[in-house]
């Protein structure tokens, strides 16, 4: 292919891939170093509000924002460095909390709870959706062919599921009196409340992660299950391997780069993990680097927002991600390199 | 038979469009308002449509569209309704109108309370008030000789005996729920026990005896709730009462309906409103009010049009055909016995909530801070002075506390 048809075919995906990708990029790592504020002045003034029967009127100072002669509130927009940064990772209470040994201090400070938590849960759910998605797909392949069609639909169903929506009836069918929770108390005769501990909802946002990740994983896994060597497969039976052996020296293997293309997925998805939390109301107790981000960026009833600091945990989320996919990316890179 | 049921249903569309056509006058300029979806803007915006020429949105994230809205030339919407706190935004930007002159000229039914004054000028019109204020069962309260609740020691130990007499696991309700909710309890206990939020310079100034008897009072009644408390917003303690999980609760006046609603309610009649319990110094509550605004960026003709409109959407007609709706601001309003309870608690003094752009960030930050001390991860000290902390990095960010 000559180089103009080559850019005319790139041309329009990498200018999209500017347009909505490394231009909003390039703009949040900028708003992380800089913070745009109101000017604000202090001015006394007597509000009145209703009481039941009379008014209630005070007098007191409060701060309001000085606006210019076409009535546009006056802002002031100043390089702040790593302030932003410094505001969310909090190093000083953090370090202390670690000298004195204090885990428990240090899981109280929003972004290190944030971090542990989204750490625990991506390196948890992952081996497990690749368990689950390769069990599921083996199933399938065995699965009797009249019945493969049904089998791959069902299985599928819950990828197919809104993630919030998928959460939500997590939610309700174990919040308080939920039909799931009922039917425990009434089969343990205990009472049970799933959501008044960290340790019980951290569960059920994995085992919800994994429901809903494990059926893409699995029609991966298929598709690489129907071209595994049929030769090599017999000539294991014939030496006499047990479908163990044949599953652990022939067929995973034969679907490694696929393993790890799913492990990859994976881990940049449930990273970002944000519907647990807010589809658990879970903010109490656990909370994820993405719910971080948003909760900076979501303005209180006054309209003041964190726009810094919300930048500023979206760069480190990405961060994050970077660091927890150079061990796949190199692996790739070193069998992409031999099998040249 | 069947030309008979079809001659009364067309009566009765006959009927429904004499009811449409009860403004007393035709509104001529088209107009738009943007308010929150609760049931109260429903029957004042549904009031207002009668006069024609008007479309209302009610939605539950007003609060998030109103600024920019308003802030465009000419504003997107002519009408707003706001509370304490989300007037703040507004009222800082500008994009609201002083309405004395439309007051004199359309307002002779207005009650003075109605007028929502900052700096002299009034600035909004409240069209009702809400406050938490302690609702309960009053047949077991009975059946077990307990005395209506005055103070929170009253309500701990009412609870403690419900208990004991094995009626209910959990006699306490709360809207506990992480984040506005949960700071909402926290600005209820505080003010009952005469605290300030804010001092110079709006330093934060709640880490204090004062803010340690809140949160301990707090955690008092965390021990008679159910253990998922801070999943529990105000439609789940409505729910708990109306399945009759829960004994006594401090509730919102607007939910009060709720329990004498006989489609989903297993306690019509059960339920009695009462005062806020009273703090150290006044009930524990806050009041708040919701009203009305006009914004700034449109001609006069319409702001004129747009007042009258709101004069009629929230005249004594609307009032009387939704007296239960509210806690109405208004000479027809009749207060019923679910009014009681806020009534009460204003009678008792109850303070307004202290709206403004600081107190904003500081609600947030309790939200987000209070409910390590409910779990036991830290102690009472610890955790009022961490939200401070969590406050003063938000406020500098925000430009309210200079560096």
């Amino acid at each position: 292919m000559n180089f103009r048809t080559f850019a005319a075919f790139v041309g329009p995906s990498v200018f999209m891939m500017l347009l909505f990708i490394a231009f909003p990029l390039v703009s949040v790592f900028k708003q992380s170093f800089y913070i745009t504020q109101p000017i604000y002045e202090t001015v006394e003034v007597e509000t009145c509000t209703p009481g039941f029967l009379t008014q209630t009127c005070t007098t007191e100072e409060v701060s309001q924002p000085k606006l210019d002669e076409h009535g546009e509130v006056i802002t002031r927009t100043e390089y702040v460095g790593l302030q932003s940064y410094l505001n969310v990772l909090e190093p000083e209470r953090a370090w202390r909390a670690i000298t004195n040994g204090e885990w428990n201090v240090l899981s109280t400070i929003d972004f290190w709870k944030a971090l542990r938590f989204t750490v625990t849960f991506t390196l948890i759910t992952l081996p497990l959706v690749v368990g689950c998605g390769l069990g599921i797909a083996v199933l399938i392949n065995n699965a009797a062919k009249s019945i493969k069609g049904p089998v791959i639909f069902v299985s599928l169903l819950p990828f197919i599921i809104t993630p919030l929506i998928g959460v939500l009836s997590i939610n309700w069918l174990f919040r308080g009196d939920g039909i799931l929770t009922a039917t425990m108390e009434w089969w343990l005769q205990r009472d049970i409340a799933l959501f008044a501990q960290a340790w019980t909802i951290e569960i059920l946002m994995m085992l919800y992660r994994v429901w809903h990740v494990a059926p893409f994983a699995a029609i991966v896994f298929y598709a690489g299950l129907q071209t595994v060597n049929q030769d090599s497969l017999e000539s294991a039976v014939i030496d006499g391997a047990t479908r163990w052996q044949r599953m652990k020296y022939i067929v995973v293997p034969h679907l490694m780069p696929l393993i790890i293309f799913v492990s990859m997925i994976h881990l940049m998805d449930a990273f970002r993990t944000f519907e647990e939390v807010v589809g658990f109301s879970s903010q109490g107790y656990v909370i994820s680097l993405q719910w971080l981000t948003y909760d900076f960026l979501v303005p209180d009833q006054a309209g003041n927002r964190s726009i810094s600091r919300a930048s500023a945990s979206a760069m480190l989320t990405m961060i994050g991600i970077v660091i927890l996919l150079i061990f796949p990316l190199r692996r790739t890179w070193r069998d992409h390199k031999g099998g040249h | 038979m069947k030309l008979k049921t079809i001659l009364l249903a067309g009566a009765m569309s006959v009927m429904a469009g004499g009811a449409w056509a009860s403004c007393s006058y035709e509104n001529e300029v088209p107009l738009k308002s943007l308010t929150a979806g609760f049931e109260a803007w429903k029957a004042v915006t549904d009031a207002m449509a009668e006069c024609g020429n008007f479309s209302a949105s009610l939605d539950q994230e007003f609060r998030e569209k109103q600024p920019e809205a308003f802030a465009a030339n000419p504003s997107l919407y002519q009408i707003g309704g706001v509370a304490n706190e989300t007037m703040i935004p507004l009222l800082n930007a500008g994009t609201i109108r002083p309405l004395d002159d439309l007051v004199e000229k359309y307002g002779q039914d207005l009650l003075p309370n109605q007028l929502i004054k900052v700096d002299g000028k009034v600035m909004a019109i409240a069209m009702m008030v809400n406050a938490q204020h302690l609702m309960y069962r009053n047949d077991i309260l009975a059946d077990l000789g307990i005395e209506e609740p005055k103070t929170y020691d009253d309500v701990l130990a009412a609870a403690a005996k419900i208990k004991e007499a094995g009626v209910m696991e959990y006699p306490i309700g709360g809207t506990y729920k992480t984040g506005w909710n949960l700071a909402q309890e926290f600005v209820n206990m505080y003010m009952g026990e005469g605290g300030e939020f804010l001092g110079e310079g709006n330093a934060p100034s709640i880490n204090n005896e004062k803010g340690v008897k809140a949160l301990e009072t707090m955690k008092a009644m965390t021990e008679f709730m159910d253990p998922e408390y801070l999943v529990s917003d105000s439609t789940y303690v409505q729910q708990q009462f109306q399945q009759g999980k829960i004994a006594m609760a401090n509730l919102w006046a607007s939910r009060a309906a709720a329990m004498n609603d006989e489609a989903e309610s297993q306690v019509v009649g059960k339920v009695t409103m009462a005062s806020a319990p009273m703090g150290s110094v006044r009930p524990s509550t806050t009041i708040w009010w919701d009203g009305i605004v006009l914004a700034t960026n449109m001609s006069d003709e319409e702001a004129d049009a747009a007042f009258r409109l709101v004069m009629e959407g929230i005249d004594g007609d609307m009032v009387s055909a939704n007296n239960d709706t509210a806690v109405w601001l208004n000479a027809a309003y009749q207060p019923g016995e679910l009014a009681a309870g806020a009534a009460a608690s204003a009678e008792n003094g109850a303070g307004a909530y202290p709206a403004s752009a600081a107190m904003g960030v500081l609600h947030s930050a309790l939200g987000n801070g209070l409910a390590d001390y409910l779990t036991g991860a830290k102690d009472a000290e610890t955790t009022l002075a961490d939200i401070e902390a969590a406050y003063i990095t938000a406020a500098k960010e925000a430009g309210l506390i200079s560096n």
